[in-house]
């Protein structure tokens, strides 16, 4: 236990990692082995996700930092992994989006390639590094590990459209990868140290003439996450390529905009915070106004969108872009509140993504005209391909669907009661704090968008839902199998969990948000990183 | 030597450039391929430049001021690494596009 304790912070990477690993030897023909394999070791990345969290979280009077020095090597000179509550949290989020993509992967998807469980493991090791690393160009490798595992995921089940979305999608990747790599060279040549917590102490006092350099270079680093987590005019490759996707890889992602979302958050608040001397609040504007832009276009997009992945791809710009308004306008309470609609609008999003596919099965392609041609010749004998169908046919299917769709329909738009409300209500409340003559004017705009996108998502859901449960063909009914229903309804009993719990929850965001806009705890605990006494050796110093 | 590397990673980084927002799929992985050599030497040139420099101090005490830095050198190789994978996954896709579209055109049209 203790063992396990001392590095918890580094096996939610090297479970993904032996697990991915192991999977790429085992032959194909082994598929069912295959796939205990790897929701085993799934189910284990969630245990140990909700230790850390406790570990780290349990505590409500102190914020605690666990820090891991890898290869034994003193902080600040060699790379430093680092929990606290944000990435904890965000590693919990991770892995139980991986555990439901698998397990409805499981029914269909898993069959269309070989490495659909090795992707999705590597997948999962590039989010755990990102969200626990404390050293910039570490994150950078971890970014190549996740991107180039949804680079496959991306491209899972083949065909012409998925191939051309692919290429724009590894293409704007790369180029994003170069940018981050000027960027963390210059932060680098302008200080001296790839360290997040050193940078965070280093900064206030880079002489002046180099401080121009150094926001060049934050900036150019910037920009790089922002095209991952599309923010206007960097998002025109996510919708596509969402819809694109087979609905598990799609469903994972949903978190992968929440990294870019991720690093902004925790670098804007630890590198140029309030702490920051002459370059503190850079960008905080930018990032302002461009979440503003971002749900405009997102709003315009869910309102524009005839199918149903689009709506979805354009609803996931819609969040990211209150994510980044949110950030921006740097108050603790709508950080908090913003944290909280994070994690709801990341599983709503991946619970309509795998919902999208089970209804699209209603729907046969060219439908509205296949209803005409219907009415025309009078009732065609159905029944021929339903021999054929594997598995079990739920009674009222469609009725579930419909229930489901409704359920998300409420979170997009953030109509109570479910969870979606009470995050948009913990971010409006944080955003009217104090008297109401004092809020700014750019707040109000703000408020206005966020209030008119969840319209815009209840206008197009039930345009989509009207279209589709109700004037659907009779007697195409989808077949679904329970273990595709089963991680939606998962996915849609957490956000109703987040609701009944919200007290709690909101409690912990609270304590989230007030860690990062303090970070000198994280600071110091990052820079005295203990080290490990060698028997029989010198410890590193 | 300031210059002659201020001239590469410029000309570099504007052919890169250019060939990324051409049409033809050819175009943008050879822009990429431009585009990583110039973030490569941009690294480099972080780590201050300076010729006939050990980057490996051969011991506790030693003067550091005649030695360059090792880190932007370590970087620069892990770059090239994962740039290389990426440029190559990037191939294979780019062939499979070229099989499924039948056409060279990023956006998959025969134009």
């Amino acid at each position: 236990m203790d063992l396990l304790l001392k590095n918890i912070v580094i096996l939610p990477i090297l479970l993904p990692l032996a697990t991915g690993a192991l999977l790429f030897l085992l032959d194909d023909r082994l598929r069912t082995a295959k796939s205990v394999i790897s929701l085993v070791s799934n189910l284990g990345l969630i245990a140990l996700a909700i230790a850390l969290l406790a570990s780290v979280g349990a505590d409500a009077s102190a914020d605690l930092t666990r820090t891991y020095a890898l290869g034994n090597w003193p902080a600040p000179f060699a790379i430093v992994l680092a929990a606290d509550r944000l990435s904890a949290l965000m590693l919990l989020l991770g892995a139980i989006l991986g555990l439901c993509a698998q397990v409805y992967a499981l029914a269909r998807w898993s069959a269309a390639g070989p490495a659909f469980f090795g992707l999705v493991q590597f997948l999962l090791m590039g989010l755990a590094g990102a969200f626990l690393t404390g050293d910039l160009f570490n994150l950078f490798v971890f970014f190549e590990v996740l991107l180039a595992a949804s680079y496959g995921l991306a491209l899972h089940g083949s065909g012409g459209p998925r191939v051309r979305a692919g290429l724009h999608y590894i293409a704007i990747n790369l180029a994003a990868s170069m940018l981050f790599l000027i960027g963390v060279s210059l932060v680098y040549g302008m200080t001296g140290t790839l360290n997040m917590a050193d940078l965070a102490a280093r900064i206030p006092s880079v002489a002046a003439e180099n401080r121009n350099l150094l926001e060049a270079g934050l900036g150019v680093l910037g920009i790089a996450f922002l095209i991952k987590a599309g923010a206007w005019p960097l998002c025109f490759w996510l919708p596509t390529t969402y819809a694109a996707a087979s609905a598990p890889a799609a469903a994972l992602f949903a978190i992968m905009s929440k990294v870019g979302i991720y690093v902004i958050l925790r670098l804007s608040l630890l590198l140029v915070g309030d702490g920051a001397g002459a370059s503190s609040g850079f960008g905080s504007a930018l990032l302002l106004y461009m979440g503003m832009v971002t749900i405009a276009f997102g709003t315009i997009g869910v309102l524009a969108s005839q199918g149903m992945a689009r709506l979805a791809g354009y609803s996931v710009l819609v969040s990211s872009g209150t994510l980044l308004a949110a950030v921006g306008l740097g108050l603790t309470q709508v950080t908090s509140g913003a944290l909280f609609y994070l994690v709801s609008s990341t599983l709503t999003a991946a619970a309509f993504f795998l919902l999208i596919e089970l209804v699209e099965r209603a729907r046969v392609a060219g439908a509205d005209i296949l209803a005409v041609t219907t009415e025309a010749y009078g009732e065609d004998d159905e029944e021929t391909d339903h021999e054929e169908e594997v598995g079990l046919a739920i009674p009222g299917v469609m009725a579930i669907l419909g229930i489901s769709f409704g359920a998300v329909a409420l979170l997009l738009s953030g109509l109570p009661p479910l969870s979606g409300f009470v995050a948009k209500f913990a971010m409006l409340q944080g955003m009217l704090a104090g008297r109401i003559e004092d809020v700014p004017g750019p707040v109000w705009v703000l408020l206005t968008l966020v209030i008119v996108s969840g319209f815009a998502a209840l206008i197009g859901m039930t345009r989509l839902g009207i279209s589709t449960f109700w004037t659907s063909l009779e007697g195409a009914a989808p077949r679904v199998r329970v273990i595709e229903l089963a991680p939606v309804a998962v996915l849609l009993a957490l956000c109703v969990a987040l609701t009944v719990w919200g007290g709690p929850v909101m409690r912990y965001m609270d304590l989230t948000a007030q860690a990062l806009e303090q970070p000198h705890q994280y600071i110091s605990s990052v820079l005295s990183t203990p080290l490990v006494e060698v028997p029989g050796g010198e410890a590193a110093h | 030597m300031e210059l002659i590397i201020a001239l590469a990673i410029g000309g570099l980084t504007g052919s890169g450039v250019w060939l990324l927002l051409r049409p033809r799929t050819y175009q943008v992985i050879i822009g990429l391929s431009l585009l990583s050599y110039a973030v490569n030497l941009f690294i480099f040139s972080m780590g201050r430049l300076r010729s006939n420099a050990a980057s490996i101090l051969p011991g506790a005490g030693a003067d550091i001021t005649g030695f360059s830095d090792p880190i932007p050198q370590a970087l620069v190789l892990t770059a090239i690494v994962i740039s290389f994978a990426t440029t190559a996954l990037f191939l294979v896709v780019l062939l499979a596009a070229r099989g499924l579209t039948g056409t060279d055109h990023v956006d998959g049209r025969r134009d």
